[in-house]
């Protein structure tokens, strides 16, 4: 079994006890939610697009250390990139949170990006905290898709 | 009546010795670091339960109720044999009213979709409480989306029981069913059962009780409770999964039509029409879980050879060891349980999430549960989104719930860092 510290790492407890960007955005261009019916984490996601690219990321919610960093981490990496490039990086941390190999290379200011979210991809030796680490990213691309009122659920 | 083999597990009269007991339940002998405290969700199972399906299978397997040969007499024999030992456990008056199910869950459906779409119209008030879980909510929410009836919810007081007062005046003339859990299962909160089914019966309601926590540890008697419907399941009392039961009063489960319709539950069957046997059968539809069933009444006899009496005693005094070692430790709120907790301590530790909780835990080897346990609702009343649950069975002694505590601390100090 993998040392526990290795899936708590630092900055895990940083994020998970001091979120960034953890507020409403009042008038959002997207907004999404996220339910994790197992556990009843709940995390809502607001986006501000500016043409494709994303000028403001928040979310608020109650969730583990696990899904309240990664909510916290994304909304940092996110901030200024397209929609394209923000698709990118979840394809990219979804296959790595999951064990599998992403599909295709980062670009290098992304791949530094995706630098920053590895630490969550320790999630991968425990089959069910995956779901942590990958909802609030759920809840964006469903705010990216839907619009301005969808809720997605992870199982 | 206990056995010449098992009495010797026994050292101390008229108790047992849950370390010595352990010895009994095979998992730990494959598991020998296990810490298990969710015995809530599913109790382990001992050996006499695991041989006695595995041997029913080998020496007397043939479906019930239908084979003229001798193995398929004896089959039936020991299915039924296994449900007089459900009347005992129960104190039932008579075998008939015992109907084996699924589960519980399926046992609370039974009722609903028989007896409740029956005998409740439109208007007809249905009475639950805030302590119940999904599979004693959700049932009655069909049956309203189905025919328009009412769900009335008695509250908890501040201590986390069953507002008696509350409860009594939300009675009604309309009031035609009261389902309550007996010990609830997400905070260990033991209901005054007794209490509730009179006032219910005084006012004319049926009294349906999920039994589910309290069939494993408490002594059930359904008579002198005088309750219409009592559940419970399987694989909580020590038994295997699949199997449950529905205790129902005759004449109630007399006048109720079949839910499910199938070979076992017929007397005659042509095209145009068929007629149903009388109870259990008529709630029987189809080859049933035979081995299930003589599986569960080996689990009872495990139960009565042990003492009912002794495993209350036993679940007391671990529960009380536990409140005292839990609250010791600074920043771990018990989940109130009312005036009196039996068999289960949920809990919420501050600044540590309950499944990141949960998840330092299985790394100390300690089994417990983390989440709403299906009781959403009363978990949200008391203002958690999610509580850490330790259950207790008869094979936890005081070094699991030091392991749970050893465990806790280590969490504080991981996530404190």
């Amino acid at each position: 079994m993998m040392d526990l510290r290795e899936l708590y790492q630092d900055i895990i407890l940083d994020h998970g006890r001091h979120p960034r960007n953890f507020r409403a955005i009042e008038h959002p261009t997207h907004l999404a939610q996220g339910h994790n019916p197992l556990c009843g984490d709940r995390v809502t996601v607001y986006l501000t697009l500016d043409g494709d690219h994303i000028a403001d990321v928040s979310f608020q919610g109650r969730g583990c250390a696990i899904s309240t960093a990664a909510a916290s981490l994304m909304t940092e990496v996110l901030k200024g990139k397209t929609i394209a490039e923000a698709r990118a990086l979840f394809a990219h941390f979804h296959a790595r949170a999951t064990g599998g190999k992403p599909t295709q290379e980062l670009p290098e200011p992304l791949a530094e990006e995706m630098d920053r979210l590895e630490p969550l991809t320790g999630v991968k030796a425990y089959p069910a905290r995956v779901k942590c680490a990958t909802l609030s990213w759920h809840a964006l691309e469903a705010a990216l898709k839907g619009g301005s009122d969808t809720t997605v659920k992870t199982e | 009546m206990r056995s010449a083999s098992l009495r010797s597990i026994y050292p101390a009269p008229g108790g047992f010795d849950p370390r010595v007991l352990k010895r009994e339940f095979p998992i730990f002998a494959s598991n020998p670091d296990l810490v298990f405290l969710d015995s809530g969700a599913s109790a382990q199972k001992p050996r006499s339960v695991i041989d006695r399906v595995s041997n029913y299978y080998s020496t007397d397997y043939a479906n019930v109720h239908r084979g003229i040969y001798r193995l398929s007499a004896r089959s039936t024999e020991l299915f039924e044999e296994a449900r007089e030992k459900m009347r005992a456990f129960l104190n039932a008056a008579d075998p008939r009213e015992i109907v084996f199910v699924r589960g519980a869950t399926e046992g609370i459906n039974l009722v609903a979709q028989s007896w409740g779409a029956t005998f409740l119209k439109a208007g007809d008030e249905v009475v639950l409480s805030e302590l119940e879980h999904h599979s004693n909510i959700v049932p009655w929410q069909l049956l309203r989306d189905r025919i328009g009836i009412r769900l009335i919810v008695a509250p908890i007081d501040a201590t986390g029981g069953l507002d008696l007062a509350a409860f009594e005046a939300l009675l009604s003339p309309r009031t035609r069913l009261v389902a309550m859990t007996h010990l609830a299962n997400a905070t260990g909160a033991l209901v005054p059962i007794e209490t509730v089914t009179r006032l219910a019966r005084r006012r004319g309601a049926k009294m349906l009780i999920d039994g589910c926590q309290a069939a494993p540890r408490l002594d059930v008697d359904v008579q002198a409770l005088d309750c219409d419907f009592y559940v419970f399941s399987g694989h909580k009392t020590y038994g295997p999964t699949g199997i449950g039961v529905l205790y129902g009063r005759y004449e109630t489960l007399s006048a109720m039509p079949p839910w499910q319709g199938g070979g076992e539950m017929i007397l005659n069957v042509t095209f145009e029409k068929s007629e149903f046997q009388d109870p259990p059968h008529r709630f029987e539809a189809g080859t049933p879980d035979i081995s299930g069933a003589i599986g569960l009444g080996t689990a009872i006899d495990f139960i009565e050879e042990l003492g009912r009496d002794n495993i209350l005693e036993h679940e007391d005094a671990l529960t009380g060891y536990g409140v005292d070692r839990l609250s010791r430790i600074p920043g771990l709120r018990l989940v109130e349980a009312g005036q009196r907790r039996l068999g289960i301590l949920s809990f919420d530790l501050e600044g540590v999430h309950a499944h990141d909780l949960a998840q330092v835990l299985d790394q100390h080897h300690v089994a417990v549960r983390a989440g709403h346990h299906c009781a959403q609702p009363l978990v949200e009343k008391l203002g958690l989104a999610a509580t850490t649950r330790a259950s207790l069975g008869v094979y936890n002694d005081e070094g699991d719930i030091d392991a749970l505590a050893a465990a806790l601390e280590a969490a504080q100090e991981m996530f404190a860092r």
